[in-house]
């Protein structure tokens, strides 16, 4: 029998709360994270964006001891994985524990803003990485996950196929994304920011908005079935036709959603949680690839209303507050829906709903023609 | 019987070599990319938009489909049992670097969509999937080094995906416009199975990666 991957904590640092539990209790009561900004650095156009006060970080380092010379990234990176570690009880020091971190673009804003005494090659992410795994004491050598906007989701897959070859038995899954002017003056370039709160799936949807969040999931093998969250399988696959624009018929994604539908029980499916983005053209991809799929029906449901995009977290977060949702019995409102903009009817509305099933697939798609899902399994 | 080695491209700003052939050149840097193209491939336009680390990839991949014989995919007619898992360690520094430079001064800011895109390293596996028309997994890990062990280990974790049978597999790095390298191979799922056998092959690309 292969090994059986479990979730056995988890931790969501973001504007909205600084574990899991205050991150899914702000969503389910409504609250965003998302404000407008007028200008920052060199960029002169408005737009929304979920920022994550400084101080607060600075303050969750000093209360859970995190001392050292790091980046704004690097602390982020160690608030959410430090209390996850810690929740778990496993002993992070181990060479049976490997770390993997999901990140787009790690420290790049030291490539705008040098920091005194911060070597600049931690511009290089597996350095920053490096220096996750030096204050744990893991002796592995470390990995990064860079697959664009679908990272988050891929780290999880990598994660799961490395414990399930026997060589590791815990894996320290980390995704972060620190907002800076080079990552957002890039998607202003391509037109695909909005200046008001995303509208996922609307039919006045303007465009995205970016938003800062560090997840982590502590992942663990074992040989018998246990009463938990239980990561069943998960998919990558690419459509092929463009480098920046989704496919037109959705065939990544709806090939990624295929592939976890077969190990999937589709009466306890309780949600599909989507990436929409709120621009355009994702939202219409996944509407195509949700139909072709036979999941039309099915309750779906978005974060970025209340997030933002966080890309490298995105995949982790989502896939966390996914977790939450089901035991809550619930599928949250996707924040700034309002009326049906795509072709396929998707079933998303803008309130809570109640849901029934011990499942939920989350679906990802990015730059590169890249899509990824995964199915996660609540065992009694 | 001895085992026969896998095919390999590998390719830096000074050297290009095909299962251990030398091909003849005059260029350097990315010139050296383009006169590669020019000979060996010519009928992929969308090469010039590339940005180094893109080009490194795809002109390997190229070179290494010509030699092994590999028939391409056109028209309707799409793969899915192949992966591209491709490492680096310096990711899409060069690209990032040069986006960098049209927002850092005020009164010279222009942003470029087409330059951002390539600031994302897993752009070049995208470049590879739609030449090739597979629709199956695509992968970029960064990596603090070419670690040969590290490498074989998270290329076999690729095949337990049940659609994957082969993967085009390789390392690409560009850190300016000038300098790159890569190397690029084909892994048969049964070349995975042995991993002490699979990184002692990548170790010989590897070491060719500084030639």
């Amino acid at each position: 029998m292969a090994r059986v991957i479990r979730c056995i904590a988890d931790n969501v640092v973001s504007p909205l709360g600084t574990d899991s539990r205050s991150n899914y209790d702000s969503v389910k009561a409504g609250r965003s994270g998302l404000a407008r900004y007028e200008s920052m650095g060199n960029i002169t156009t408005p737009f929304v964006l979920s920022r994550v006060d400084r101080k607060v970080i600075d303050g969750l380092c000093g209360k859970l001891g995190i001392e050292g010379n790091y980046t704004f990234f690097e602390k982020f990176l160690l608030c959410s994985s430090v209390q996850a570690v810690r929740d778990s009880g496993i002993d992070a020091s181990s060479d049976r524990v490997i770390f993997i971190v999901s990140t787009t673009k790690g420290n790049v804003s030291l490539l705008g803003a040098p920091q005194e005494g911060m070597e600049q090659e931690r511009v290089l992410l597996a350095k920053a990485a490096r220096e996750v795994t030096e204050y744990f004491g893991n002796p592995n050598n470390p990995i990064v996950v860079c697959n664009a906007c679908i990272s988050g989701v891929c780290a999880q897959i990598e994660a799961m196929r490395a414990l399930r070859s026997g060589r590791y038995d815990y894996a320290v899954v980390i995704g972060a994304d620190e907002q800076s002017p080079f990552i957002i003056s890039g998607f202003l370039s391509f037109k695909a920011i909005s200046d008001e709160p995303c509208r996922p799936f609307d039919k006045d949807r303007k465009g995205l908005n970016l938003g800062e969040c560090a997840a982590t999931v502590v992942l663990e093998a074992s040989d018998v079935k246990k009463n938990g969250w239980e990561l069943v399988c998960g998919a990558i696959r690419n459509d092929a036709n463009h480098i920046s624009g989704p496919s037109r018929t959705g065939e990544g994604s709806y090939l990624a959603l295929m592939e976890v539908l077969k190990e999937c029980r589709r009466d306890e499916l309780a949600f599909v949680n989507v990436h929409g983005t709120a621009t355009a053209y994702n939202d219409e991809m996944e509407s195509i690839a949700l139909y072709r799929a036979g999941l039309i029906e099915v309750p779906v449901t978005g974060l970025k209303g209340y997030y933002g995009h966080t890309m490298g977290a995105a995949g982790i977060m989502e896939s966390i507050l996914s977790m939450y949702a089901v035991r809550d019995n619930t599928v949250l409102a996707t924040r700034g829906y309002n009326e049906q903009g795509t072709t396929w009817p998707v079933n998303v509305k803008s309130e809570l709903r109640e849901c029934k099933g011990s499942e939920f697939i989350k679906l990802l798609s990015g730059f590169g023609g890249s899509n990824a899902a995964l199915l996660y399994r609540y065992v009694e | 019987m001895e085992r026969k080695g896998l095919d390999c491209v590998v390719l830096n700003q000074g050297y290009a070599c095909v299962n251990g052939r030398v091909l003849e050149h005059e260029a350097a840097g990315n010139a050296l990319l383009a006169e590669l193209y020019r000979n060996h491939i010519a009928d992929w336009p969308k090469f010039f938009k590339m940005d180094t680390l893109s080009k490194a990839g795809f002109v390997a991949s190229e070179l290494l489909f010509k030699e092994i014989g590999d028939n391409r995919h056109e028209g309707d007619e799409f793969v899915q049992n192949r992966a591209i898992v491709l490492f680096g360690s310096t990711a899409s520094l060069c690209a990032d670097r040069n986006y960098q430079e049209t927002i850092q001064d005020k009164d010279n800011y222009y942003p470029s969509p087409a330059l951002f895109v390539y600031t994302l390293p897993n752009i070049v596996t995208g470049e590879i999937a739609i030449r090739n028309h597979y629709r199956g997994e695509t992968s970029f890990y960064v990596l603090e080094e070419p670690d040969a062990a590290q490498m074989a280990f998270h290329l076999s974790c690729a095949f337990q995906d049940g659609a994957t049978d082969s993967i085009l597999a390789g390392w690409v790095d560009s850190t300016q416009n000038d300098d790159f390298q890569s190397f690029m191979t084909l892994i048969q799922k049964e070349d995975a199975a042995d991993a002490g056998w699979l990184a002692g092959q990548l170790q010989l690309m590897i070491n060719n990666l500084n030639k």
